[in-house]
């Protein structure tokens, strides 16, 4: 296993080829220089049945171009709705956000960034080849390229052998894999990444922080990871956000400082566990108002 | 077929209670020996089962079937699995029903007792060979699926014996219920007349009018879709209209559309659009939120997002449709033709020979709807079965 291999194949490839919309994404990133997300004061409340709720309130982030920020808290503190403001999922109701300097509409109509959902939303008409390619279809890729593309994301994921098979002939994990590589394959640079490891096991989840890791490492993408683990999270990022619930706010951000070329035994060290320990204690600390 | 006869200590299944299948059919046949074949006439004597060795041997065999059943649950007979005795005894039915057409066709009315415990027990045996067959199953999965269709098979043969027999040692008069065999006659003397039929009914009217009418629901769907105040205002009416008989327009699409198949492919047109559009707007809305969050997430287009998503996942309800309409087409062409047509089509065939008493010729035809109506169905359904394998009620048997 050379975790190396396969993310460095990939975005040379894309290079040496015209890919009309990644590109154009890029360009707009590195031009405004700024970051590349930012909120002032962002809330959304939801109207239900029961009233409103508050999903988010007064959220102000942002996110530089090249960091590793994650999202972390209890179930229901709006890790999801934010994460679904900046992919112009959701409509905030309050307060001003921007994405690569322009408008979540426009960035995502600028295909801006790869969503990785909770779920693998695989369709199960498509090979798992034919699910990684779906959005080099849509982006217009020629048709050698996309299969280029599929083979080298497919073996980051480690479903090389699997491309023909259908979703459904996969177990869960393994189709979240393949929604992973369909993130990836059209080279955005940033990555919105809904807890997508939460259903695998501990084996394949270490493999894939790694693999992770290394990617934003050797790419320089952004990415934007909720996640639920705090080993998670710490391992990952260089700036964590914890936040609370009811309303959904930020009660802390932590940002590290740890060497890029860490492995997972970075996890026994003593300042791996001081960060860990303040964000339990953030986190701690939420639901405590909470009460 | 292994068959060992084991004369060891009988085992605890012989206490069981003995098969009910073979013990009446014992039980029938033995009692059939006791009375004649055929009645006593004024010119002929009754028949009696010496006179007819064949239907003796027949009744033996069905004797022996029955009695080799009760053998194995007692654990005389063992190393015969159920599908095995299944077979045994399928061969067994066969000479029996055979041998009592045979005997039908020659005594007709005068057919007796001895004969109809005979047709008794045969049924018997059939249903019981029939269960021991549907307990057959092998790995290999052609072989599976041959015998698989063995059952279907003996189901609707053993119906047809029964028609004839009954029909023939009855005597029904033939205008009320002519037998199979009749109707098969009628079939192969009039095939020229039969084509024309199909040709003009089947393959002018019913698939023309067919492919007019769902190609026009499935496009005016996607129109609906996309237009809101279409599908507040059309899909109202559509679903009023396809829960109605509409083959009630038959006679002014005649008077439109002229006596030809040209107004009974109209009748199906109308038929078919309904619920064609009913069921692909209902198909199109059938995609996930997250699945079509995907689509706009890569800021896919309208055009993309149909035939990359909606499309495909419509296809479940589109075909739920074609086959709906496979069905009504053919109903609705046979209708329409009964309100003024040229002199050929099925169903103007069905109505004229049907004033003229020639039952046998509209039972003819009935047959072939019969046949037309599945093969089209079933060629649907095997399309559908190639579009839609991802679907969760086909994937098990991929
Ligand atoms: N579409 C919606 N309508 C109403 N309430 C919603 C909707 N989506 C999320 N919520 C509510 O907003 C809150 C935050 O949800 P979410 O962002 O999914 O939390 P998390 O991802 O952190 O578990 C929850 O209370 C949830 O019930
Ligand atoms: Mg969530």
């Amino acid at each position: 296993m050379t975790p190396t291999a396969a993310p460095e194949a990939a975005p040379d490839a894309a290079a040496s080829e015209a890919v009309p919309a990644p590109s154009a994404a890029r360009a707009s990133a590195a031009a405004g220089g700024g970051p590349v997300v930012r909120t002032q004061k962002l809330s959304l409340t939801f109207q239900t049945a029961d009233g409103p709720v508050y999903a988010l309130s007064g959220i102000d982030l942002t996110v530089e171009e090249g960091d590793f920020v994650s999202l972390i808290g209890p179930s229901g503190c709006g890790k999801t709705t934010l994460l679904r403001v900046i992919a112009d999922l959701e409509q905030p109701t309050d307060g001003d956000i921007q994405v690569n300097g322009v408008t979540p509409h426009q960035a995502r109509l600028e295909r801006a960034y790869g969503y990785v959902f909770q779920a693998a939303a695989l369709y199960p008409w498509r090979t798992i080849e034919r699910n990684v390619t779906l959005p080099l279809e849509i982006m217009g890729v020629p048709q050698a390229e996309r299969r280029a593309r599929a083979a080298a994301y497919l073996e980051m994921v480690n479903l090389a052998g699997f491309a023909r098979k259908y979703p459904w002939q996969l177990s869960g994990g393994m189709q979240q894999r393949a929604s992973i590589a369909r993130a990836l394959c059209f080279d955005p640079d940033l990555l919105l990444m809904d807890e997508p490891f939460g259903a695998l096991d501990e084996i394949v989840r270490d493999h894939l922080n790694e693999q992770l890791l290394n990617l934003w490492n050797t790419t320089g993408k952004t990415v934007v990871f909720v996640t639920h683990s705090i080993s998670e999270a710490v391992f990952l990022s260089n700036k964590i956000v914890v936040m609370s619930p009811r309303p959904g706010r930020i009660a802390d951000v932590i940002e590290t400082d740890f060497p890029p070329d860490r492995d997972l035994d970075f996890r026994e060290t003593q300042a791996f566990i001081d960060v860990a320990h303040r964000v339990r204690m953030g986190l701690r600390q939420g639901i405590a108002d909470d009460d | 077929m292994n068959v060992r006869i084991d004369t060891t200590a009988p085992t605890r299944r012989a206490l069981s209670r003995p098969d009910p299948w073979c013990a009446a059919t014992l039980l029938l046949g033995v009692l059939a020996l006791a009375f004649p074949l055929g009645a006593a006439t004024d010119e002929a004597a009754a028949i009696g089962w010496l006179d007819r060795p064949g239907s003796l041997v027949a009744l033996l065999a069905l004797l022996g079937g029955a009695g080799l059943g009760l053998a194995r649950q007692a654990g005389v007979v063992r190393g015969l699995g159920p599908a095995g005795y299944g077979f045994v005894l399928l061969a067994a039915t066969a000479l029996a029903m055979a041998t009592a057409l045979d005997v039908v066709h020659d005594l007709g009315a005068a057919a007796t007792r001895g004969f109809w415990l005979v047709v008794l027990a045969s049924w018997l045996i059939a249903w019981r060979a029939v269960d021991g067959v549907a307990a057959f199953s092998v790995r290999d999965l052609r072989v599976q699926r041959a015998v698989d269709t063995v059952v279907p098979a003996v189901f609707g043969l053993t119906l047809l014996f029964l028609w004839e027999v009954l029909t023939v040692g009855f005597g029904v008069p033939q205008v009320l219920l002519p037998a199979p065999s009749m109707i098969g006659e009628r079939i192969a003397s009039s095939t020229g007349t039969l084509w024309a039929d199909f040709e003009q009914t089947f393959l002018k009217a019913v698939l023309s009018g067919y492919v007019m009418g769902c190609t026009a629901g499935l496009m005016v769907a996607v129109l609906v879709d996309r237009v809101a105040f279409l599908k507040r205002g059309l899909l109202p009416l559509g679903n009023l209209v396809s829960a109605l008989p509409i083959v009630g327009i038959a006679p002014i699409m005649v008077m439109w559309f002229g006596f030809d198949w040209q107004s009974k492919a109209a009748v199906v047109v109308v038929m078919t659009f309904f619920p064609m559009l009913v069921n692909t707007v209902a198909g199109l809305g059938a995609a996930d939120a997250q699945q079509r969050e995907l689509m706009r997430s890569y800021a896919a287009g309208y055009w993309q997002t149909l035939v990359m998503l909606r499309l495909p996942s419509a296809m479940p309800f589109v075909f739920n449709a074609l086959k709906i309409n496979s069905t009504l087409a053919l109903i609705g062409a046979i209708v329409a033709e009964f309100f003024g047509t040229p002199t050929v089509g099925m169903g103007f065939r069905i109505s004229t020979e049907v004033g003229r008493m020639n039952v046998d010729m509209v039972w003819a035809e009935i047959a072939m709807a019969a046949l037309a109506g599945s093969a089209f169905y079933g060629a649907v359904a095997l399309v559908e079965r190639a579009v839609t394998f991802w679907h969760p009620s086909f994937r098990q048997r991929r």
